[in-house]
Formats: structure tokens, sequence, C-alpha cells
């Protein structure tokens, strides 16, 4: 089925991965929102990055912690309804288990899990009525292999995963695709203190990845190619979870 | 402007919304099953989204999961906005 008209919101896309997926998307015509929390700066060029090259993009603030602005978020707008929702917005507070508190738990679990549930919610209803939507979730290979010091993130990462399986089964007869992607070590703001370190060494490909090629897959999952393609969690992590 | 939610104005949404998610019209009546009707808890997602977007009634989960025939789902919607 030919893609309907719609626009796609990639949250979190300041910066990193969201930043470069939200270039992606626009590249393959979708006219895209990029949202942002704090870093306005960012998204205004990631925006007129966009429009350089020729495409459509909005840019929108709005913390996905919230509920009322993950609403908003998703409201259908000039650029029609989101038909295509990448959640990548995401943050981490490690520590060992014992020592991870309450609100560190809570406020890993309430952006990166919550947050992707209650924009999905939200998503599912222009694209069931429209017979086409995609969503692709950002975990982490965190979600599917053990990270010491990082308790709280695998478990928000591990459930995007589960909340993906389960909601792709849910609305597949519709035309709508759930799909996950599992970056390992990519080089962006939420890994800078990391890279360069013993990690790297582990990595068969012995480099870090670019938020392009994490974006890369992300831009397939979310391709009119990609229809029958829901459910799966794709990792790009350069042999490190293989 | 939401419509007003009258019996008359819910049943012709209802009944053209079942129409849109493959219901044959001459098929349609307050009696006739969701079950008969092949409508399926994915369409009742649906069904209760057009109702929202037509008369800005929210139907929740818990709403639907007990009605078994349009008339109920008809009446259903009426009461939830009064």
């Amino acid at each position: 089925m030919a893609r309907p008209e719609g626009c796609a919101l990639v949250t979190g896309s300041s910066r990193g991965i969201g930043a470069a997926t939200a270039i992606a998307l626009a590249a393959d015509g979708w006219p895209v929102r990029v949202n942002y929390r704090s870093d306005e700066q960012g998204a205004r060029e990631v925006a007129e990055k966009i429009e350089a090259a020729g495409g459509s993009a909005t840019v929108v603030q709005g913390d996905v912690a919230d509920p009322a602005a993950v609403k908003a978020l998703l409201e259908p707008g000039e650029d029609g309804p989101v038909l295509c929702l990448v959640n990548n917005a995401g943050l981490r507070l490690d520590g060992l288990s014992p020592q991870i508190e309450d609100d560190q738990w809570q406020r890993v679990i309430d952006v990166n899990l919550t947050a992707t549930f209650r924009a999905t919610r939200e998503a599912l209803k222009p694209m069931l009525r429209a017979r086409y939507g995609r969503i692709v979730n950002v975990s982490s290979v965190v979600g599917l292999h053990a990270n010491a010091g990082q308790a709280n993130y695998a478990a928000s990462k591990a459930g995007v995963i589960g909340f993906t399986k389960t909601v792709a089964v849910e609305v597949a007869r519709r035309g709508v695709t759930v799909n996950a992607v599992a970056p390992g070590l990519i080089e962006t703001a939420l890994t800078e203190e990391i890279v360069g370190g013993e990690l790297e060494k582990a990595i068969p490909a012995r480099r870090v990845g670019t938020p392009e090629e994490a974006a890369a897959c992300i831009r397939f999952l979310a391709s009119e190619e990609a229809s029958y393609v829901t459910g799966t969690t794709l990792t790009v992590d350069g042999g490190l979870s293989a | 402007m939401p419509t007003d939610v009258t019996t008359e104005n819910v049943e012709k949404v209802i009944y053209d919304g079942l129409v849109e998610l493959g219901t044959e019209r001459d098929e349609l009546s307050r009696e006739a099953t969701l079950e008969d009707l092949d409508i399926d808890s994915l369409d009742l997602v649906e069904l209760a989204q057009i109702v929202e977007d037509e008369f800005g009634v929210e139907l929740k989960g818990d709403d639907v999961k007990d009605v078994k025939t349009v008339g109920e789902v008809i009446d259903l919607v009426v009461s939830k906005s009064s």
C-alpha cells in the first residue's frame, strides 16, 4: 500500500541518533517533526539541515515524560497525522543496583519506557484509521545483554522490546508495523564518557558506531519496503552482541 | 464542533463506522451482535476512535468490554455523554 499523507515524529531529535534519524526520514520524503526538550538550538540546526536538503521540518518542544506534552506532539497538524513515530528520546542515570535511588529508577522508566507507551498509544489512533503506520522504538543492546551499572536503563530498554513485540502483533493486520532497534555503543552525548575505553576493544568492529549508522536501520524499518517486518529488534552494534 | 449526541446521530455514526470496518449495511440492526458481524476487539478500538472524533465522547477499554450488540454500543455512547 502506498504511503498516505502524514508526517514523522522523532522524539529527542535535537542531536545524536534522533537528529540523524530525522534527517534520514526527511530524505525519504517524510515531513518531520523535530522534537526537543531543552536543546532548541540543536533542533533548529537539524531542521535547517533538512530544509537545506529540500525536505520539510517543524521544530516542536516537549518533554516526553509529560503526558500532556506527548499528546500535543502527536496532534494532527498542517503536516497531517503522525504516521511514522520514532520513540528515540532517552536518558541514562547509571549506578549499581543497590545504589539506584527511587527517583533515578523512575525517571529512566518514565522517559525510556512509559513515554514510548504513551506516544505509541496516541499515534496508533490515526495509524489504525489510515491502515498504515510505522513505529520504531529505540531500545539498546543493554536491553538484550547485561551491562553492570545500568539496571534501570536495562529494565527500561528490555521493556521497550517486550512492548514492541506485543503491540506489533496487536496491530499487524492494520498495516501498522512496530519494531525496535538496539544500538550498541554509538558516539552520542549519552555515551561520550565511555567511548574510547575498554568497552571499545570488546566490539568486534573495533570502533564505536555513528548516529548515521543507527539511523540507517531506523530508516529501513520506517520505510515502505519494510512492510512485512514487524515485532523485531534490529541490533546495530558492530557485532557486540553476536 | 462535536455532533450532538442523540440516539439517531449515534446510530448513524456507528452504522457508518461498522460499514467502514467491513460490515454489510443490510446486516446492521440494534440486535445484531458484534460477534456475528465479525467485529473484533481492534475494530472496537477503531469504532471508539470514530465516536470520539465525532462526538467527543471517550470510550475506554473497560466501557466496551462487556458490550455484545450494536444497540448496546449506541446506548453506551448516549449514556456516556449525559
